[in-house]
């Protein structure tokens, strides 16, 4: 058990170490917990492990050592088939989308369901009806039209992917969202809008969302709890009215910015 | 008081990269002086070179047309056939390969390696020669054809299609993966969609080359409308000769022409 006698966190980190080259280390010693609700922003610059603790979680990346505590399961330590059944409850929303651009939209979104199908359904495409009914309104409910459905990926714009995205983590009927840079593709109009969508239905929807974001001010905005690293390190864990210029200094360096 | 700074220079090639680039020069030039001392051409041959191609084509005019229902016709289609059996086959055998050469996707070296070889030994054989030795295992006939065809096109499409895998986007895989779909899944749903077009964009290409050199494999006994042309060249029946080749020149244009025309609407 991860922690005795408090009341248990969605998710626990616990002294997380990560090493793409052995010694040195890209994440070191990270032990956070996740609520079961609320926005969490993770901030930082650029290559200080954000991206990597978030692969972490969902073992995109395969932590070092440590362990991440998640449905009473150590994520850290499971393979094949547990770790697949564990992956289907976490979305994720990227950075760069990642939609399979020559599928149409609705099949995007419809892939949130691949790891419940059995093989033989996906390849032949055989979607329950209840997945198409819920595929059309969460394509709706991202903001876009149904006509949008037949249309293939690679037709629209970054935001509309974006919304996409969205909808396919939340096909997944996730127990935790993760999204790692949604918005540093986008414009700044975009990008609000996009904070505002993900965090208004994963709110609707009672799911936890943790966020990887460079813009300070729009994690301030949308995030209840503000983690910032930097070296591969948290160094400031709370509110964000807690979150000082000095605070700031310490995570990105340097003071010319503020 | 300042000095005025020296003015700043920049070549693009340093001297020993000079000097290696006027080595490979000179050297090119000796190789093409020399080749054209040792391949002794006969003068007399050459002068009456343009006699003799008229002479040629004065032979093949006009054409054998009875000729063609007769053999030609017939040829022509095993032709057809063992190119396209011959491509179909080389599929089967090229994609499971493919996979295996592919580093995104194989995470083994050895298997990598093991592919790429039988890749290169398949391209290192010409067509005629794995013709010459399925013509001895098999005997002669259409089905040495299209084993010859297919051994050398695993190579081909193998080598094409294992890059075209190689060059896919990590993203989508990535997003897939994260879904908890099973490894199946991720490349039928996650990579199978990028590589598509290059696929039946090589398997197209392959099969225009196939009905190429599927027509000339009769002349060492592996079936098809190079049988007809071997005959009618050893029996100097030039209009018979002239007439095939027109054809395979026709069917040619006609072959390019539609996988043309197919591939423009695969993207």
């Amino acid at each position: 058990m991860p922690r005795n006698g408090q009341e248990q966190a969605l998710l626990s980190i616990r002294h997380v170490r990560k090493e793409y080259r052995p010694g040195e280390p890209v994440l070191k010693d990270i032990t956070l917990d996740i609520d079961a609700h609320g926005v969490t922003a993770i901030i930082g610059p650029s290559g200080t492990g954000k991206s990597t603790l978030i692969r972490c979680i969902n073992r995109l990346v395969n932590p070092t050592a440590g362990e991440i505590w998640f449905g009473g399961q150590d994520l850290a330590r499971l393979e094949g088939h547990a770790l697949r059944m564990a992956r289907r409850r976490i979305g994720m929303v990227f950075q760069e989308y990642n939609l399979v651009e020559r599928l149409s939209v609705i099949e995007n979104v419809l892939s949130g369901r691949l790891g419940y199908l059995p093989v033989w359904r996906a390849l032949l495409r055989q979607f329950s009806e209840t997945d198409i009914a819920r595929a059309f309104e969460l394509i709706e409910a991202v903001g876009l039209s149904a006509d949008f459905a037949t249309r293939r990926a690679d037709q629209l714009s970054g935001g509309q992917r974006q919304r996409i995205g969205i909808a396919r983590a939340i096909m997944q009927d996730p127990a935790l969202i993760l999204a790692d840079e949604p918005t540093s593709s986008l414009d700044p109009k975009t990008s609000v809008e996009i904070m505002e969508l993900l965090t208004g239905i994963a709110a609707d929807r009672g799911i936890p969302v943790v966020i990887n974001i460079h813009n300070v001010e729009l994690a301030k905005r949308y995030a209840g709890r503000i983690i910032g690293m930097t070296g591969g390190q948290v160094v400031y864990d709370g509110a964000p009215d807690g979150l000082t210029d000095h605070h700031l200094k310490t995570i990105y360096g340097g003071e010319m910015w503020l | 008081m300042s000095r005025p700074a020296p003015a700043r220079q920049w070549q693009r090639l340093t001297p020993v990269q000079r000097i290696v680039r006027s080595m490979l020069a000179i050297i090119g030039v000796t190789a093409l002086v020399w080749s054209f001392k040792t391949i002794e051409i006969i003068p007399e041959f050459l002068y009456d070179a343009p006699e003799q191609a008229a002479d040629l084509f004065v032979r093949m005019w006009p054409f054998d047309w009875a000729f063609y229902p007769k053999a030609v016709h017939a040829a022509l289609i095993e032709t057809f056939h063992i190119a396209t059996l011959g491509t179909l086959l080389a599929l089967v055998l090229a994609m499971p390969l493919a996979f295996l050469s592919a580093r995104n996707i194989t995470r083994s070296p050895v298997l990598n390696w093991l592919a790429q070889v039988l890749f290169v030994s398949s391209r290192s054989v010409n067509s005629l020669i794995w013709a010459l030795l399925f013509v001895a295992i098999f005997g002669p006939g259409a089905l040495a054809g299209v084993m010859s065809i297919a051994f050398r096109s695993i190579g081909f499409i193998g080598k094409l299609f294992g890059e075209a895998l190689e060059e896919a986007q990590k993203g989508p895989v990535d997003a897939l993966v994260a879904t908890g779909a099973p490894h199946a899944v991720v490349l039928a749903k996650g990579i199978w969609p990028q590589v598509e077009p290059s696929f039946w964009s090589v398997a197209l290409l392959r099969w225009d080359i196939n009905i190429r050199e599927s027509a000339v494999l009769g002349l060492v006994g592996a079936g098809g409308i190079g049988v007809a042309l071997d005959n009618a060249l050893s029996n100097l029946y030039w209009d018979q000769v002239g007439l095939i080749m027109a054809v395979i020149f026709v069917v040619v244009i006609i072959v390019e022409m539609i996988t043309t025309g197919i591939r423009a609407r695969l993207i």
